[in-house]
Order: C-alpha cells, then sequence, then structure tokens
C-alpha cells in the first residue's frame, strides 16, 4: 500500500481518473465487465419489477409450470404461476442487499478487530487473532446453519449472520497490515503529538489500510450472496413468500425433470452476480496492489 | 523438530478450548437453550421443566457447566441423539465414512488438475491458456455448489441418463462399480471449488520457484526446461500446496454439506441438516464440534507433515 496519500507527504495533485490505480483498474477488463454487470444487475431490480406486466406475488393457477417466453412470462412461470421474471428481479433485490449489508457488517466488525489487535499487539493481539482462527476451525455453511435454525429468521438476523460468520478474513487482513504500518515513522509522529490510541487507529492506521480492505470487502459481497444463496435454499434462510435467490432453488429439485428452467434461472443470476464482485474484487487487487506489477 | 512440534501442539491445544467455548455459546443460544425440545411438549408444566432442569445440571453456573461439557467432549461422552438415543458419537462415526470417501475422491480430482493447471499456467504465463484458467477458476469459485449439482443431475441423469441422480449404491447392488458410477457426479461437484482454489495457489507458487536463483542454476547447467521443472520446481512448489491442503478442509466439508444434500449422499453434511430439522441438537452440536476438530487437526497434521518435509522450517 502508498503510504503517499497521508497528510505531510508529497502528493502530486492529478485527476483521479488519470491515476495508475484508475488506469490499472480499467485495463483489467474483467473487472470492467464485473462492474457493467453489477450496475445492470442492480438497474434491473430496481426499475425492472415495474416494466414488468405481472406482480411478482400474483399467482395463477392457469399459468402454473409455463415454459419460458410463454406469452409475457419472459422467464416462464413457477408452480403457482407466478411470473419467473418478476420473482427473479424481486429476489435480486433481496439477495444483493443482504450481501451487500453483510458486507458492511462483517468489514466493520472485521476491521476492528483487525486494527485493535494489530495496534496493541502483544497479548490483546494474541488472543483476538487466535479467537479468529478458532471461528475459522468452523466450516462456515455448519456455524451459519446451526445459528440460522436456532435463531427466527428474518432478513436482517440473516444479514447479521453471514455477517458473523465472515468477518474473520478482513480481521486477518487489517491486522497484518496494520501490523506492518505501526512501525512507520508517521505513526510514531502521531504518538508524539499525543494523539490517542483511538484517534491513531481509527484516523491514521485505517485509512492507510484502506486498499486491502476495499479488496476484501468487495469479495465478501460475493461470499455473502453464495452464503445467502446457500441457506435459503436449505430452507434456513430468507423465509417465502420473500422471494431471495437460494429460496426461489429450495424447491427446484423436484421439478427438475418437468420443470428444469425453475433450477437453472435463478442459479444463473447468482453465478453472474458473485462472478462479477470476484472479478471486481481481483481488478482491484490487481489495481491496488504496486506489487503486482513484478508479476 | 521437538520443540516445533511440541509448540504447534500447544497451540492445537488453545485452539481447542477456543473452540469448545465458542460451541458451547452457540448451544446455549438455541431459544430456551438445551431445554427448548421439552418446553415444545404437550402437557409440561413449569415445575417438570425445572426438575429436567437440575437433572441436566443446568440450574449451575454457567462455568461449570462448561467445564463439565468441555471434559465429557474430551471423553468422548458426546450425549446422546434425540433422535433414536443412539450415543452421538456412535451416530457421527456411522456417517464419517460417506464424506471421506466422498471428499478423499475430491481431493485427489482437484489436486491433480489443479496442480496440472497450475504448473502449466506458470510456466506458460499470459498464454491463451494461462487468461482460460485465470477466467475458469474465478467463474467456478462464483458458481454455487448446490446449484451445480442440479445441473449436473439435470444434464448426466435427467437428460443424458448416464449417472444415476443421488445415494451411494443401488439397494441390492453393492459392487464396486456400482459405488463408483454414484461416487463420480458429487466428487466432480465438490472438486470444482478447490481445483480452482488448487489451481490458482499452484500457479503462484509456481512462480516463486521459477524465479530463484537455484532454478537459473539448473538452467544454466545444461538442464532441459523439462527436467529442471521436474527436479527442481514442482517438488518445491509442492510444499506450500501441503498447508492448502489443510486450510482448506473448511471449505471441503461445507462444501460436502451442500453436495450431499443435493444428491442425497449419506454423509456428516446431509445428518447435519437432518439433524438441524429434527432440532436433534445434540447431533448439530456434536457435528459442529466434531468437523471443527477435524479441522484443527487436518492444519495441525499439515504443518507437521511440512516441518518434516522442508528442513528450513524445523530450523527456525
Amino acid at each position: 500500500m502508498s503510504v503517499s496519500s497521508t497528510p505531510g507527504a508529497i502528493s502530486v495533485k492529478s485527476a483521479w481518473w488519470n491515476s495508475r490505480t484508475f488506469r490499472r483498474f480499467v485495463r483489467h477488463r474483467l473487472a470492467a465487465l464485473g462492474v457493467v454487470m453489477v450496475i445492470i444487475l442492480t438497474l434491473a431490480c430496481i426499475i425492472g419489477p415495474y416494466l414488468l406486466p405481472y406482480n411478482d406475488l400474483y399467482i395463477d393457477l392457469r399459468a402454473r409450470f409455463s415454459p419460458p417466453l410463454t406469452g409475457y412470462h419472459f422467464l416462464g412461470t413457477d408452480p403457482l404461476g407466478r411470473d419467473l421474471a418478476a420473482r427473479l428481479l424481486m429476489a435480486g433485490r433481496i439477495s444483493m442487499l443482504v450481501g451487500f449489508a453483510a458486507m458492511v457488517l462483517s468489514t466493520l466488525i472485521g476491521a476492528t478487530i483487525g486494527v485493535v489487535a494489530g495496534y496493541y499487539g502483544g497479548r490483546i493481539g494474541t488472543v483476538l487473532m487466535r479467537f479468529v482462527d478458532a471461528v475459522l476451525s468452523f466450516p462456515s455453511i455448519f456455524l451459519l446453519l446451526a445459528l440460522a435454525a436456532f435463531i427466527k429468521p428474518s432478513p436482517i438476523m440473516i444479514t447479521v449472520i453471514i455477517a458473523i460468520t465472515s468477518w474473520m478474513e478482513v480481521a486477518r487482513i487489517v491486522e497484518a497490515e496494520v501490523r506492518s504500518l505501526r512501525e512507520r515513522d508517521f505513526i510514531m509522529a502521531a504518538r508524539m503529538l499525543g494523539l490517542s490510541n483511538r484517534w491513531i487507529m481509527f484516523r491514521e492506521l485505517l485509512p492507510n489500510a484502506m486498499g486491502p480492505i476495499i479488496v476484501a470487502a468487495t469479495l465478501t459481497v460475493a461470499r455473502a450472496i453464495l452464503l445467502e444463496a446457500y441457506v435459503s435454499f436449505l430452507g434456513y434462510g430468507i423465509q417465502p413468500p420473500l422471494p431471495s435467490w437460494g429460496n426461489m432453488l429450495n424447491g427446484a429439485q423436484q421439478y427438475l425433470q418437468s420443470a428444469p428452467w425453475l433450477a437453472i434461472i435463478p442459479g444463473v443470476a447468482i453465478t453472474l452476480a458473485v462472478t462479477s464482485f470476484n472479478f471486481i474484487g481481483d481488478g482491484l487487487r490487481d489495481a491496488l496492489d504496486a506489487r503486482s506489477d513484478l508479476n | 523438530m521437538t520443540r516445533y512440534i511440541l509448540n504447534r501442539l500447544g497451540q492445537s491445544l488453545v485452539l481447542l478450548v477456543l473452540v469448545s467455548m465458542i460451541g458451547f455459546a452457540v448451544l446455549n443460544l438455541a431459544p430456551g437453550g438445551p431445554l427448548s425440545q421439552f418446553a415444545l411438549t404437550p402437557g409440561m408444566t413449569q415445575a417438570d421443566l425445572d426438575r429436567i432442569s437440575a437433572q441436566m445440571g443446568l440450574d449451575r453456573p454457567l462455568i461449570v457447566q462448561y467445564a463439565d461439557w468441555f471434559w465429557r467432549l474430551l471423553r468422548g461422552d458426546w450425549g446422546r441423539s434425540f433422535r433414536d438415543s443412539r450415543p452421538v458419537l456412535d451416530v457421527i462415526s456411522g456417517h464419517f465414512g460417506a464424506t471421506l470417501l466422498l471428499m478423499g475422491t475430491a481431493t485427489v480430482i482437484s489436486v491433480t488438475i489443479g496442480t496440472w493447471v497450475g504448473i502449466k499456467g506458470a510456466t506458460k504465463r499470459y498464454s491463451i491458456f494461462d487468461y482460460a484458467a485465470t477466467v475458469g477458476a474465478m467463474v467456478a469459485l462464483s458458481i454455487p455448489t448446490f446449484w451445480f449439482g442440479l445441473v449436473a443431475i439435470y444434464i448426466f441423469s435427467l437428460k443424458l441418463g448416464w449417472l444415476p441422480a443421488g445415494n451411494m449404491y443401488t439397494i441390492g447392488n453393492g459392487s464396486f462399480l456400482d459405488y463408483a458410477v454414484h461416487l463420480i457426479m458429487p466428487a466432480m461437484v465438490l472438486a470444482l471449488v478447490d481445483v480452482a482454489v488448487w489451481s490458482r495457489y499452484m500457479r503462484t507458487a509456481t512462480l516463486d520457484v521459477i524465479n530463484q536463483d537455484f532454478v537459473r542454476t539448473a538452467r544454466a547447467k545444461g538442464m532441459t526446461p523439462r527436467r529442471v521443472l521436474m527436479k527442481h520446481v514442482v517438488g518445491n512448489a509442492l510444499l506450500p500446496m501441503i498447508t492448502l491442503a489443510g486450510l482448506q478442509v473448511p471449505t471441503l466439508l461445507g462444501g460436502a454439506l451442500v453436495t450431499e444434500t443435493v444428491f442425497t449422499w449419506p454423509g456428516m453434511g446431509r445428518l447435519f441438516l437432518d439433524s438441524l430439522g429434527y432440532q436433534d441438537y445434540p447431533v448439530v452440536m456434536g457435528l459442529l464440534m466434531f468437523s471443527a476438530i477435524l479441522v484443527l487437526l487436518s492444519n495441525l497434521a499439515a504443518d507437521l507433515l511440512t516441518a518434516f518435509v522442508d528442513p528450513r522450517i524445523r530450523l527456525t
């Protein structure tokens, strides 16, 4: 990570679109593709439902199991005759919102624990990082399902539970970053100025660790969308009638023979969204990591 | 070496204690605590609940309960299943073999393919193959395992009719071939994510080794590139992979859970979901602790193996 953006260091003012980071990011075509796909998916989920002729909750038993492209049912209908396209877009709102909110929450938890562990080091740092190791010892899906089964599932609780099981990566990254920044001159200077520990941690150290945090956060969105899909698929996540990409797949297996589009379409949506966020995260990592020039 | 082993063992013990604390916390998170399953029984009075609570030792301070629970965990007394009153460890070990078979096969597949893709990607860097492998790995990491399983069933079982859609064997036919035919699809589906991870890491590790002085020396000696690769690069690049194999165990276990659900494979993951459905909390807790301990042990084994193979680690 570059430290040149810290106050006091000499920095040449230049437009952000001209910066090396931005150019490298664009050069990473996959990341650009990812950004475009995320924008399209988001817009489709926000605006799309208003443009479709059907409401996602409208049940039409005469139109059950219509295959895609039947009349105005562009993606067909489900076992209750509800329009799949409308459900897919409404589900996208929920799934992406849960993924995004879980990312924010888990990044907050992870960054806080990481910066405290890295800054104080010593016994506090060891205990915190061992705790991180211990949580990582549980396969996250097992932990997630156990918690989701114990706690009454609502979209907010699912978000919280996903965050609880996915903050460890961020904590590790931030801890390592802070540990190496801690000995730098500008932190020494901040200490000499008598700034409080809290100020140093959250105003000096965290901003300088922002690059890796953003990368990890982007990848966490992808992970959170996947985790939500897993728990909802297994019936412990978002509960119907609220649609999510995961719970749309929940009953799909029994209709695999007669109505395969029920299983295929939501999965494509999940894969598209998750791939996009993974592409963006990977591109950001290349763009922000000065070392990637060497490889 | 002895010191390293002792040190590493100590670390694992500390982690085991921390893991057990988290497990105990989750256990007490269950609504109404461990008593919840009795509270639902019709005709249960508060007095009955209090009596059961005293019998189960739930009226003691939390720390005493924890110590008792941890001690029984160590002794192998993990309680009894609510469903059929069999000891939890017996129930788990009855399903462990199937999961182990699935995970083992998936690992063999992913290590073989992943190593090859990684080395080829590193030696032919920036080739079309390398780009395709990079993009392919990222897409593979993004595909939900259960959905991939559903698509595989749709194509290979329903459309082509080549492979059975689920279960571990056909009843009344326990031949090796029958097992193998049932194993192929779930193992491939489970291996998908692992291949991606493995090939990425193998590519990085190979690149690290290729740029080192001893490889240049070997080339300067006039060794053929193939011999350099086989004799000097691959072995050294595989060293960090031992650690990776250990670190992949939680992902693999989680993937196994999902794969087993889709393919009705009678393993631990399937058992976990069934137990959740029956609110069979002792088995749920047992599986949670069992998988965490499995992860701890495999990480320990991976580290010790690395130290055993790589003298550089032993000496520091």
